[in-house]
Order: structure tokens, then C-alpha cells, then sequence
């Protein structure tokens, strides 16, 4: 369960990232604590939108469900069930997929890096990792 | 591995705290007066330039018509602006013989250039694009120094009468952040690299000009001009 508790809480704080960006978009909060410039760059850019859809958005949506699945997937019940590992680390996979292809489009098409970007990208791959030792976990105790 | 119902209590009470913190920052971002900033390389779209090409005073059949190009947190340009150019005004423009055009751009090293832009182009939706463009130039010791220049601008809307309402709906759209990077980049593609630089009949001057240097050179351009 210790694995499930940790992606609860890591998709907790994503959710507070993407928010924080999201309500940055759409002209909630002023202005970002980036440092840099380059979260306003990123954000501004035509890539900050996915088929016409807020990346920040997806974002807010994204670790939403993660949160949701990891906060039902810690009932005693499901302790031990592989299932609410296989969903915790399939939607985190599709999470790091996309985070891929939005850090490749950070370095290689808009050259400039928004620190909050990365900031999700290190949760989301942190979840990940924690989902796949979850699943490993349930598999070692359905196999004995 | 199972855990315990004190495990999970503990891990719900964490889990609460940093839930509440979470909420509590994103709940005070949202009630602060709102800080604007207006983004750089913003993707330019067809409608931010659409009919626009600057700002213009003086009469549309002048024989001779300057552009410039300057950025709101440059010395020389406030200089000019304070300086300068009421004589220009008074001498050229009201008189017919002079047609100027304002073009935006805002050096990457002035922080606050582009927000100042963006003041004077929410102000000109309103009919007062010069006067917020002269008041913004003649207080820009007073926010160029400032941590946040933003309140400073929306002060100069106020005192010219602006209705804040839409000023400040105008400001946190950043609404001509494409039309003010796209100035910009006409700049660079004639050849713009400091401010104030004039464009005269297809010719750039850059450097400190004073008003009877534009006199003169109005007085010589327009013979050739009326021709």
C-alpha cells in the first residue's frame, strides 16, 4: 500500500501543478514564479494547446484521474489486487508519454523550458515508477 | 504488503495537510490583485496585424511621414518622447508636414517595455493610445524603478480617464502581445536593432536625434516629396 499512498500524494502535487499552470492560461493568476521567462514562452506558444485543447487542461485532468485511482485503489479491500496497479501505471505511462513528446517540443521546437513543466515531468515519472513497483509487488504476491 | 489502520490513518492526516496547503496557495494566487505580464515569442496570427501598421499622428496627405521605432523603458526614447517631440509636434505635425507613425519595440533587456506597450495599446481600444503613450514615457523613472510596473500603468489609465473595466480585462488577455512581438519583428526585418530608430523614406537613423535634426530633414524631404 505504501506504493499507492505515494502516488496518491505525487498525483496530489501534480494536480497542483497543472492547476497552477491552467490558471495561469486562462488569465487567473498574473504571472508564473518561473525565473527564467521561459514558462510564459512555453505557454504562450501554439504547442500549449493539443487539438485545440489546454495542455495545462490535460494536465488538471490527467493527475485528476490518478489521483482518484490511487485514492480508491488504497481501500483494504483492493490490497493486493493487481488491477488498480495495472490502471495506476497504465495512465501514468500514457502521462510520460505525453511528457515526452512535450519536452521534445520544449528543447527542439520552442527552445525555451518552462521549470514547472519539468517540475510535472519528474512527478509523473516519479508515479510511474512507484506504479510499476506496486504492480511488481501484487504480481510477487498472486505468484505465492 | 498490507497496512496497518494506523498506517492509513497517518497516511489520510499527510495527505489532508498537504491538500489544504495545496488549496491555500492556489486559493491566495487567486485572490492577490492580479500582477499582469505579457508574454515574448508569442505565436503571431493573422488578425494581430490585420489593418494595423502602428500607431499615427498628423495628417494622412503630409508630404513626409516618420516611423519609429522605440521601446517604452529605453533612455534615449523618453528623452526624445518629453523632449523632443513636442516641438516636433507643435513645429510639423499639427502644421500638416509631418505624418509619424509609432511602432512598437521593446528590447529584451527592459523588463517592463513590453508590459508598457501593451498599457498604451489597451489604451488606444479606448481612443488614448497618445496619451497614455505620453504619460507612460514621462513616468518612466518612477516605474522603470518599481518591482512591479503594471499598478503604476493602470494608475495613468485611471488619470486619463479610461474606463478600468475594460483596461484591465484588455491587460490580463494580453490580447496584442501578437501584435506588439509582430512590430517588433517587422523592426528586426528592416533592420531595427537599437532605440529610437527612425525609418524616413525607406532610410533608418538610429542614434540621439533632437527636434531641429527632424526639421531639417522634413525641409529637405519635402520638395522631394511634393514632386
Amino acid at each position: 500500500m505504501k506504493f499507492r499512498m505515494g502516488a496518491a500524494l505525487l498525483s496530489l502535487l501534480g494536480l497542483f501543478v497543472a492547476a497552477y499552470l491552467y490558471l495561469y492560461k486562462i488569465g487567473r493568476i498574473g504571472t508564473l514564479a518561473c525565473g527564467t521567462g521561459g514558462c510564459e514562452t512555453v505557454q504562450a506558444s501554439e504547442w500549449s494547446r493539443f487539438h485545440g485543447v489546454e495542455v495545462a487542461l490535460i494536465g488538471v485532468l490527467g493527475y485528476a484521474a490518478l489521483l482518484v485511482v490511487s485514492l480508491i485503489s488504497l481501500q483494504p479491500q483492493l490490497a493486493g489486487r493487481r488491477w488498480p496497479a495495472a490502471i495506476l501505471a497504465a495512465l501514468a505511462g500514457g502521462g510520460v508519454g505525453f511528457t515526452a513528446y512535450l519536452t521534445y517540443l520544449e528543447l527542439f521546437v520552442i527552445h525555451a523550458i518552462c521549470r514547472w513543466c519539468v517540475t510535472s515531468a519528474t512527478i509523473i515519472i516519479a508515479i510511474l515508477v512507484v506504479a510499476l513497483f506496486d504492480f511488481r509487488a501484487a504480481t510477487d504476491r498472486q505468484a505465492t | 504488503m498490507a497496512t496497518s489502520p494506523g498506517g492509513l490513518k497517518r497516511f489520510y492526516a499527510v495527505f489532508i495537510v498537504v491538500a489544504l496547503a495545496g488549496l491555500g496557495i492556489l486559493g491566495y494566487l487567486l485572490a492577490k490583485p492580479s500582477t499582469v505580464s505579457i508574454p515574448v515569442n508569442v505565436a503571431i496570427q493573422p488578425s494581430d496585424t490585420a489593418g494595423f501598421h502602428g500607431y499615427v499622428k498628423g495628417s494622412a496627405s503630409a508630404p513626409v511621414e516618420i516611423t519609429e521605432f522605440a521601446d517604452y523603458q529605453c533612455p534615449f526614447c523618453q528623452t526624445f518622447a518629453t523632449l523632443q517631440m513636442p516641438t516636433i509636434e507643435e513645429r510639423l505635425i499639427k502644421t500638416g508636414r509631418l505624418r509619424w507613425r509609432y511602432r512598437d519595440f521593446p528590447l529584451q533587456q527592459h523588463p517592463f517595455s513590453r508590459l508598457a506597450a501593451h498599457s498604451a495599446a489597451c489604451a488606444d481600444e479606448q481612443g488614448k493610445f497618445w496619451e497614455q503613450h505620453q504619460r507612460i514615457y514621462e513616468g518612466q523613472a518612477d516605474w522603470a524603478a518599481s518591482s512591479d510596473a503594471a499598478p503604476v500603468f493602470r494608475g495613468y489609465a485611471k488619470a486619463i480617464g479610461l474606463d478600468l473595466g475594460r483596461y484591465d480585462a484588455c491587460m490580463s488577455s494580453a490580447k496584442y502581445a501578437g501584435r506588439i512581438q509582430a512590430s517588433q519583428q517587422e523592426g528586426e526585418r528592416l533592420g531595427v536593432n537599437s532605440t529610437p530608430t527612425l525609418m524616413v523614406g525607406g532610410r533608418l537613423y538610429q542614434g540621439r536625434f533632437d527636434s531641429d535634426a527632424i526639421i531639417h530633414l522634413v525641409d529637405s524631404l519635402a520638395p522631394l516629396a511634393a514632386k
